[in-house]
Parts: structure tokens; C-alpha cells; sequence
């Protein structure tokens, strides 16, 4: 139920978002952006650590999804 | 599966030719679990780019349920992971499909994920859809006539954007079904019974629901701060149809001292409710149409405190590699459950269902090499 809710809203903001693009220019110029290039604003600066902490929660843990690793399995006796 | 979140930071480029050899253990609540992971990823070309990745968790454990369901002092097994996956770039868009194989003696599963990722907006934004269909079939040791199929598919949608020359924020969307066997076959439920004079209680099959939905959103945000250090947030939602509901607030701040080394903390809260059908102790005998006792299904919160220390080497180069990095990550995670008992404390029959709540702490150890080529 939850999902049927959600992915309208989440279309709706895209197209929302889309829709701006014409309108809007981008405000944070290329040369602006030393800062956001560095590596610690990496949202996954090491891959292979955090795909492993993922499934180290998710064998212990009911919620699932959105945060990036997936695997199969189950490890968790 | 790890080439979607490598990708989800910048569609347009592909990402650095990297090695990473990592070793890993975990232990907590008398369950052990270590092994390598090894993760390759090269470019072919300018547009193309190949990852494979290998895992291992070696597992041995005395776990509460192993102790208490089944028994046994404990038990060993291994669990093998592969993928291999492709990157296509083209434009500011990029492809990406990855296949993943999953062995252990009692659990066979195999994932095909697919994506693509799209920067626009003069790259201030990036868009990510996925879908993934796995199919896993559940066995049991010592039960040669179990091989029960499940059915897994998730769909993904996420907008990373920048929104200052500091700040950015991401949102995700994912919405999983599963069809089939989800019931781990070596728990069991328990109920009332007078007939046990000992415990007052015995012992049953858990029956789970065959199908369940679930969403999960997540809004994150990272920012830069003056002094050459970043603050990270995220809040995850989760809800499904078995009736839990979670919550995860993540907060992290790294800090690099000088070019070689960097400090990276992190805490993590979550809390979950019980499933509608999850039981301490049923009434009676097959008292629901489900019933379930598996502490993931339980209400409960978790508490992790995680410090990760960066060692960067090598970067004016070294034959042939651009610069590396040693890594060492630790986390310490509380578990405090509040509707699940530790039934290794045994009470007379008549005050059956009021043992202490379960708790349990756990060390996770992380200790990787990294290599940009």
C-alpha cells in the first residue's frame, strides 16, 4: 500500500523536477564545485565495505532496501 | 549489485580503475562470521567498464536460536558470493547489468540487476532507476525432500542533487516483492502447554506468508565543511505488508588530519515493530493462520557507534598504480529486543512467558586495501 502511494509521489517530484530544468538555470557552475568532487563527499567512497556493512544489517534486520548493496543469501542463524 | 551504487554518483563518468582485497568478522550474540571480499573493477575502453567481485562469510555459530531450538553446541558453514557486472557509459547516461550468485549447503540464490543512471541539469542532478529479479531456493540440512523456491523483484528510483557548492542530497525509493518460502526452516514458534510439566511450553513449525511488499525511502544529505570535513545524514522509512514498520537515522563526520590520513564516525539508530503475525508464545497450539518467532521479525532497536581510519599511500604513484589506501573499520552494534525472551533462562511451567527480554552486542572488524589504477 505503501509503495502505491509512494511511487506517485516520487513520479510527481521527478516530473516537478524535470519541468523545472527548463525554466531554471543550473546555479552551482562546473568551477564551483572543488568542494563537491572531493573524495569524503563520496556518497560510497569504498564500495566493498559498505556493500558488506549492508548485509550485515539486513541479515539482522527487517527493513531492506534504498541503501544500496544487494545480495542474496542469508547468514543469520 | 555493487556497480549501481559505484554508478549512482556520477552517470556521465565511469568509475576509476580500483582494486579492493577486504577481510571481515563479525561477532556477536555466539555467532562468528569472517572471509574475504575482492572487489575488481576495469575499464575496457572509454565507454565500457567490468567488475567482479568475490565473497566468503564462514560462518560458526551458538546462536540463542541454535541453542535453544535445535539443541545443538554449533554449527558450521560457508557461504560463497560472485558477481560479475558490466558498465555501459554513453552521453551523461550509463548502463549497467550485473548477475549475482550466492551458494551456501542449505541456500542457493541467484540476482540479475539492471540499471541506468542519468546525469542532467548541467550534472547538478543525477537520476538512478533499477530492477532487480532474483530467484533463491530454500533447503535444510538433514531434510534432503526441502528445496522450496522464492521469488524476489525490486525496483528502484533515485534523484541525487547538488544544491549549493557544499551541499548535496539524495533520495531513494525502493519497493521489493517476494513470493515463496521466507520462513527460515530450523526456527520455531512456541505455545502454552500444560502438559509440559518442566517449561510449560513446546515447541512448533513457524507458518509465514507466502508473498510480501515492501517500500523503503530514504532521503540523505552530505555537506562540506569549512575546515575540509563532511557531514552526512540520512532517514530511512521502511514498511511492508507483514505489518513492520522501521525507522534508520544515520548520522557520520569524516575528517582528514592531513594528506594521508582520515577519521570517518558514524552512528546509527534503528528501531523496527513486530510482524502482525510474530509470537513470543502463542496461546495454543496453531492459535493464528501465521505465527512466526524469529527475532528479525520481533519489535526492536539497535545502536551502532562505527569508527573507519584511512591510511592513503602511494600518491605520487607506484608501477603502474595511481595512489592506494589502507583501511580499518569498526563497529559496535547494541541489539535490545522488546518482544522476544531468552529462553536459555529457565523458569518453573508457571511463570512461562515472563524469561528476560534478549539483548546482544556485536563487533564488526573491517580491514581493506584500496588501489586506483
Amino acid at each position: 500500500m505503501l509503495m502505491l502511494r509512494a511511487v506517485p509521489c516520487l513520479a510527481l517530484l521527478s516530473v516537478l523536477f524535470l519541468t523545472g530544468c527548463g525554466t531554471l538555470e543550473p546555479w552551482v557552475k562546473p568551477y564551483e564545485r572543488a568542494h563537491l568532487a572531493d573524495p569524503i563527499m563520496s556518497a560510497d567512497r569504498d564500495p566493498v565495505s559498505s556493500s558488506y556493512l549492508t548485509h550485515v544489517y539486513q541479515a539482522r534486520e527487517a527493513a531492506r532496501g534504498a541503501e544500496g548493496g544487494h545480495g542474496g543469501g542469508c547468514g543469520c542463524n | 549489485m555493487l556497480l549501481l551504487c559505484c554508478l549512482a554518483a556520477r552517470a556521465g563518468v565511469l568509475p576509476e580503475d580500483r582494486a579492493d582485497v577486504l577481510y571481515h568478522d563479525y561477532e556477536g550474540g555466539g555467532v562468528s562470521v569472517s572471509g574475504p571480499s575482492v572487489l575488481v573493477l576495469k575499464k575496457i575502453g572509454q565507454n565500457v567498464a567490468l567488475t567482479g567481485n568475490y565473497y566468503v562469510d564462514t560462518i560458526s555459530s551458538a546462536s540463542i536460536d541454535v541453542q535453544v531450538i535445535s539443541g545443538a553446541s554449533r554449527y558450521s558453514e560457508k557461504r560463497t558470493e560472485k558477481t560479475g557486472g558490466i558498465d555501459y557509459q554513453h552521453g551523461n547516461s550509463t548502463l549497467s547489468m550485473s548477475y549475482t550468485s550466492s551458494v551456501e549447503n542449505d541456500y542457493k540464490s541467484d540476482t540479475a540487476n539492471f540499471g541506468i543512471s542519468m546525469d542532467m541539469f548541467d550534472n547538478m542532478t543525477t537520476i538512478t532507476m533499477g530492477y532487480v529479479r532474483g530467484r533463491d531456493t530454500v533447503g535444510q540440512t538433514g531434510n534432503p525432500e526441502l528445496a522450496a523456491p522464492l521469488d524476489r523483484q525490486n525496483y528502484r528510483l533515485g534523484i541525487s542533487q547538488v544544491l549549493t557548492s557544499n551541499l548535496v542530497m539524495e533520495l531513494n525509493y525502493e519497493g521489493t516483492t517476494s513470493e515463496g518460502m521466507m520462513n527460515n526452516p530450523y526456527r520455531k514458534v512456541r505455545y502454552l502447554d500444560s502438559t509440559d510439566t518442566v517449561r510449560g511450553y513446546s515447541l512448533g513449525n513457524e507458518k509465514y506468508p507466502n508473498t510480501r511488499t515492501s517500500s523503503a525511502v530514504a532521503l540523505g544529505t552530505r555537506y562540506y565543511l569549512p575546515w575540509h570535513a563532511a557531514l552526512s545524514g540520512e532517514y530511512r522509512f521502511f514498511a511492508d505488508t507483514w505489518g513492520i514498520d522501521a525507522h534508520t537515522l544515520q548520522l557520520g563526520y569524516t575528517h582528514p588530519f592531513d594528506d594521508h590520513w582520515t577519521l570517518e564516525t558514524t552512528w546509527r539508530y534503528y528501531t523496527q515493530s513486530s510482524a502482525d503475525f510474530y509470537s513470543d508464545l502463542l496461546p495454543f497450539e496453531d492459535s493464528q493462520t501465521f505465527y512466526g518467532r524469529d527475532k528479525e521479525l520481533a519489535s526492536f532497536s539497535s545502536n551502532s557507534l562505527g569508527l573507519k581510519l584511512t591510511y592513503d599511500f602511494f600518491k605520487e604513484g607506484w608501477h603502474g598504480i595511481d595512489h592506494a589506501s589502507m583501511n580499518l573499520a569498526v563497529n559496535k552494534i547494541w541489539f535490545d529486543y522488546r518482544d522476544f525472551r531468552d529462553l536459555r533462562v529457565v523458569l518453573p511451567a508457571a511463570e512461562v512467558g515472563h524469561e528476560p527480554l534478549y539483548s546482544f552486542s556485536a563487533d564488526v572488524v573491517q580491514f581493506f586495501v584500496s588501489a586506483w589504477f
